[in-house]
């Protein structure tokens, strides 16, 4: 087991090669210029055009550049944005818990809903309630979320008037962020009322970024469900007489979740990619929503920065999830 | 059975959790849906309106500021002011009794005073303010690109309560430079407290201004707190909470409007604009805006080096079709480079009529009788004098088709595409400009005159002696309406010489809800709320 960890750690250090090169060279191909940016049609001052270049260090040659970034982020510094001048890291770490708050209760949506739907698709095998999962997923990953966002924000906001439309809590609480985490702050704060409001604004944008995890995972569910209940050991267990229900949520179940939580684990890129869109959309204030506007203002550090702790989040949760298979079922070694 | 009695439990505790008014605001506290976050909390450092309207328009006050919903120029910090007859020295005599805001490591120990004007601007200027390097390498962008260092020489204290700016030039502008966010009040005492304490960032970080609404709290890209200053000079805002809920996306920002979560948006989709009208919760109000929409031909490259192929494609261009068909009627064709709310606008100038045989006529007579193939840039990006710049182009391309001219339609990135057009590269491009402040100058001489051809911002690269003489002088002419004729007879030559196709005038909108009283749209597209009320 630690050697396979050690073999993985390992291969982080290519892996943080290829992801600082491929952040740093997309973002600097997309046509732009941060200078530019940050003046409108009047233009700016040349020498301030200048000292700003200098400033950013972008009158540099390109592998120069890179060198400096790299050499910048080993030693822990990730830059500053060139919007508004704070440490990247900082802005990240405030930011990311919502993302986090976010991520965590639409893939509680997505398994508590789609696993589910997925056993009973498979238990019901083409019947009405196999077609209606399968077809109602299949709806649920192809659809666009931004336009789903959209649709779940007319229909439960605006015509239902059930839920508020965007933001995490209604402005009346002005709750401090001590966690980050709006559920919990929320709580602590001790404000009436403070903590329902909170909740309500969590559960259009968790439908929303949940829905293709949740699809995901009844399709992965029902497939991985069908091949394990036809082995021969679910048969014998069926034939020692077991209730249904112990068959399938003791036997069966435990194995075939193993592609399940390998699917789950591959779900945290998604949602946080996905996060991207369902942010901007209700406005939730997380690395989503702050990458968007990183890469319209050509702010280099904020994408190339975000990027890369984006995708060390990532490589850490698969790393989990992979060493996590051997606790799910110890027949798999990791030699 | 259970499963059924948990599905009704959850059904029950779900509705019970829904069950909020989501529009259920605090008494007397507004809530603006704004369009982004603020690059920061400093009027000087920044240039975009998001970040005016969240920080110099409710924290601080200038020396002069325009009256709100027109462009004159009305006393705020100082009560008066002369200018020499040289038109170089401006003295301003500054209003007493007003108060700075606190917060939790400042308590301002005396009111506004002249050491505060004086330091405003020496913090932008001279480099030997200890303050002067902002954090984190900020620059002074407006102060810089505006060349304010080429236009005032000195300012200087003459007592507690009076302020001499000496101008290197005679610069009639300058009052309007003066109402700008960039030359908003900073308070010295608080630079200084917060110097002193190790933390000079605290003090850009944290604003603390004369203005009618004091700074309570911000989250990042969610929202931004303010509540009413009771010792605002001019008496304290009716409401008594200001909250910005930060909402990027404008489906959203009216979604919010409508189910009462806000009570003022900013910048509504055009596609919108028809259904808020009828929604009976709101109020559209609606103001001509402070631009100019424009195709710039660039004069140094063939053909557009002669006139009579500028004035002919201003000819062949339908300008009422591209207002019908691009601003769906929200705006109105311009004939000037100016709009007509602008002081000194002339309205006796004849626009071009749309006629294509007459323009054929002139293409012949400069020698195209066939016409001739040329690249035309559009705009890539929405502005807010131009909703839709790939259709404008499509609609110009088929005009200038019927006179034998084949455009050939081109954009870049909005960023590439403004660094391209101050190279030349340009044959013909359509551009814009929206006006910082409400002087004629600010639109004659970055986007017309010489200097600005090197600068880049003329991007029709037209160096015309005549016109430039005419607005070097009415910027030196201390009299309004002596500047007025001169512009005017500016307006004449640059209808003549047709360096542009003189295209729109959009109208901007705010949509708000009908609870929201004494609200006006500002002409510099600003969003004030000192004078809003909520009816009870």
């Amino acid at each position: 087991m630690l050697a396979f960890v050690a073999r993985r750690l390992a291969l982080i250090i290519p892996t943080f090669v290829g992801v600082t090169l491929i952040a740093f060279a997309l973002i600097r191909l997309i046509p732009g210029d941060p200078v530019e940016n940050l003046s409108g049609e009047r233009g700016m001052d040349p020498a301030r055009r200048e000292r700003l270049l200098h400033e950013f260090g972008l009158d540099r040659p390109l592998p120069v550049q890179y060198a400096e970034y790299v050499g910048q982020v080993l030693r822990g510094d990730l830059g500053t944005s060139l919007t508004t001048h704070e440490p990247v890291l900082q802005e990240f770490l405030t930011l990311f818990p919502a993302t986090v708050e976010l991520a965590f209760f639409a893939l509680l949506f997505a398994v508590v809903v789609g696993l589910p739907a997925g056993i009973v698709a498979a238990l019901k095998r083409n019947t009405v309630a196999d077609y209606a999962v399968m077809g109602v997923s299949l709806a649920g990953y192809s659809m666009p979320i931004f336009w789903w966002a959209l649709l779940l924000i007319l229909f439960f906001s605006v015509h239902l008037g059930w839920t508020p439309v965007s933001g995490r809590i209604a402005v009346q609480f002005d709750v401090p962020a001590v966690t980050g985490f709006m559920l919990v702050d929320a709580l602590r704060s001790g404000e009436p009322g403070a903590f329902r409001s909170a909740v309500s604004h969590l559960i259009l944008p968790a439908i929303a970024l949940g829905t293709i995890p949740l699809a995901v995972i009844a399709r992965m569910t029902r497939s991985s469900m069908l091949e394990v209940l036809r082995e021969d050991y679910v048969r014998t267990v069926r034939a020692k007489g077991l209730s249904r229900w112990r068959v399938v949520v003791v036997h069966a179940l435990r194995n075939a979740l193993i592609p399940v939580i390998t699917v789950i684990g591959l779900q945290v890129g998604l949602l946080l990619s996905g996060a991207i869109l369902t942010e901007t959309i209700f406005s939730w204030p997380g690395i989503g929503n702050w990458l968007i506007h990183g890469v319209q203002s050509r702010d280099y550090p904020v994408v190339q920065g975000g990027i890369l702790l984006v995708a060390t989040i990532v490589i850490a949760v698969n790393l989990v999830v992979d060493t996590l298979y051997g606790v799910v079922n110890p027949r798999i070694r990791h030699g | 059975m259970i499963a059924k009695r948990l599905l009704c439990a959850v059904s029950a505790a779900l509705a019970a959790m829904l069950a909020i008014a989501p529009g259920a605001h605090a008494k007397g506290t507004l809530v603006y849906c704004s369009e982004g976050s603020p690059e920061g909390f400093q009027p000087q450092f920044f240039s975009t309106g998001t970040t005016f309207d969240a920080v110099s328009v409710p924290m601080f006050n200038r020396l002069v500021e325009f009256d709100t919903g027109t462009t004159n120029i009305v006393p705020a910090l100082a009560e008066s002011w002369t200018v020499s007859p040289d038109g170089k020295v401006y003295t301003f005599k500054l209003r007493k009794g007003v108060k700075f805001h606190g917060n939790a490591n400042f308590k301002p120990s005396r009111d506004f005073n002249a050491d505060d004007v004086v330091f405003s601007w020496s913090r932008m200027a001279d480099d030997a303010n200890p303050f002067h390097k902002g954090t984190g390498g900020q620059t002074y962008a407006y102060f810089d690109d505006m060349g304010m260092k080429n236009i005032v020489d000195k300012v200087e204290k003459i007592d507690d309560y009076t302020v001499r700016y000496s101008l290197k030039r005679p610069e009639a502008p300058f009052l309007a430079d003066m109402a700008m966010d960039f030359a908003s009040i900073l308070s010295k005492e608080y630079f200084e407290t917060m110097g002193r304490k190790g933390t000079p960032n605290a003090a850009d970080i944290y604003p603390i201004g004369t203005g009618p609404f004091e700074f309570v709290s911000y989250q990042k890209d969610a929202t931004i707190r303010y509540k009413a200053f009771d010792k605002y000079w001019k008496g304290r805002p009716k409401i008594d909470n200001l909250v910005f809920s930060i909402t990027r996306d404008a489906t959203a920002r009216y979604a919010k409007l409508q189910t009462g979560e806000c009570h003022v948006m900013a910048f509504p989709k055009p596609a919108d604009l028809e259904e808020m009208r009828k929604n009976p919760a709101l109020t559209l109000q609606q103001k001509e805006g402070l631009n100019i929409g424009y195709i710039a031909f660039n004069v140094e490259k063939k053909p557009f080096d002669n006139k009579l192929v500028r004035q002919a494609l201003n000819l062949a261009t339908n300008k009422e079709a591209i207002l019908k068909a691009v601003y769906q009627g929200q705006g109105q064709v311009a004939k000037n480079p100016i709009p007509p709310i602008l002081w000194s606008y002339n309205d006796a100038v004849k626009d071009y009529p749309y006629d294509p045989a007459k323009a054929k006529e002139l293409l012949t007579q400069a020698g195209y009788p066939n016409g001739f193939e040329v690249e035309l840039w559009y705009l890539p990006v929405t502005r807010p004098y131009n909703p839709d710049g790939k259709r404008m182009a499509e609609l110009i391309q088929a005009d200038w088709e019927k006179v034998g001219v084949k455009a050939k339609l081109l954009t870049y990135e909005w960023a590439e595409y403004r660094k391209r057009s101050k190279t030349g590269e340009q044959a013909a491009m359509m551009f814009g400009w929206s006006g910082d402040n409400g002087d004629p100058d600010n639109f004659f001489v970055p986007l017309l005159g010489c200097e600005a051809v090197k600068g880049g911002g003329n991007v029709a690269r037209w160096c015309n002696k005549q016109f430039e003489d005419l607005v070097i002088k009415a910027a030196q002419t201390p009299k309004q309406a002596d500047r007025a004729k001169l512009y005017e007879q500016a307006q004449v030559i640059v209808k003549e010489e047709a360096p542009w196709i003189t295209l729109a005038h959009s109208i901007r909108f705010d949509p708000l809800r009908k609870e929201v009283q004494g609200y006006k749209m500002d002409a510099t597209a600003h969003h004030y709320f000192t004078n809003t009320d909520l009816a009870k």
